[in-house]
């Protein structure tokens, strides 16, 4: 199943589904890989709500994309990874310890425009 | 519930399937959320395992049952050329096809018990999870 990704400004927002398998998520590196170029994105997020498993292969891979993606100038995020998924990384030893990560897409979306959440002044940009 | 599922292990599909069949096993011996995805997680792992060294294998799910508790059993069995030093294999970070390393050890952690056999003719992994009391 391939992963629908979006294009809002000059971010791309790939939203992952529940079963995800190496072979998507290896379509996903490359898909991202090429737009980031296309479209000339400056930011990236990768929303894995709906993942209910992550494991050594997926979080390489999104590690991969992270790295790639910041090498071609654009900032990725992880956003959503579930408790219960957190806790299967952990136990797993898949810390993301160099790639950043945020609650949600909306914390993700703050992450990349700089801007506070809610509340506080967004006169930064 | 005795009843085995045997889940053949081929392609990178055959994994999400094998996942999703013991996060349906698990589910129904009421392991919690966070149970079921440590289950799903290492049976992901283990899965990887056979098509990245071996081509192929089986993966059988059971329930087993001991001292009158449930206990899910997680088999993968393969006859791939086998794992040349096992203890190394057990490492965090030490893997022979270009992984991360954490497949078997990462495993070994999501689970309660875990064996592991091998030899020129292949592997088998054996992985226990103890059901909660009064299931």
């Amino acid at each position: 199943m391939p992963i629908p990704i979006l294009k809002q400004g000059s971010f791309l927002i790939a939203t992952i589904q529940s079963a995800m398998s190496d072979n998507d998520a290896q379509r996903l590196q490359d898909e991202l890989m090429q737009q980031v170029g296309r479209v000339r994105a400056t930011g990236i997020i990768v929303d894995v709500t709906a993942l209910n498993v992550m494991d050594s292969f997926a979080g390489r891979t999104l590690r991969t994309i992270a790295h790639m993606t910041r090498l071609r100038g654009a900032d990725t995020v992880i956003v959503g990874i579930q408790p219960e998924v957190a806790f299967a990384m952990v136990q797993l030893g898949l810390t993301f310890e160099d790639i950043h990560t945020a609650l949600d897409l909306e914390e993700g979306l703050a992450h990349l425009t700089g801007r506070p959440v809610s509340g506080g002044s967004a006169d930064d940009h | 519930m005795t009843t085995e599922q045997v889940v053949p292990i081929g392609c990178a599909d055959d994994i999400v399937i094998a996942r999703e069949a013991g996060r349906d096993l698990a589910g129904r011996l009421g392991f919690s959320l966070t149970d079921v995805t440590m289950i799903a997680t290492a049976i992901s792992e283990v899965a990887r395992n056979m098509t990245s060294y071996a081509g192929k294998g089986e993966l059988r799910l059971y329930v087993d049952s001991r001292n009158r508790r449930s206990v899910l059993v997680v088999e993968a069995v393969d006859q791939g050329p086998g794992i040349e030093q096992i203890e190394r294999a057990l490492e965090d970070g030490y893997s022979t096809s270009g992984g991360l390393g954490l497949g078997l050890p990462g495993a070994r952690r999501l689970m309660d018990e875990f064996e592991i056999r091998s030899n020129g003719h292949g592997t088998t992994v054996v992985m226990r999870k103890w059901a909660p009391r009064g299931v």
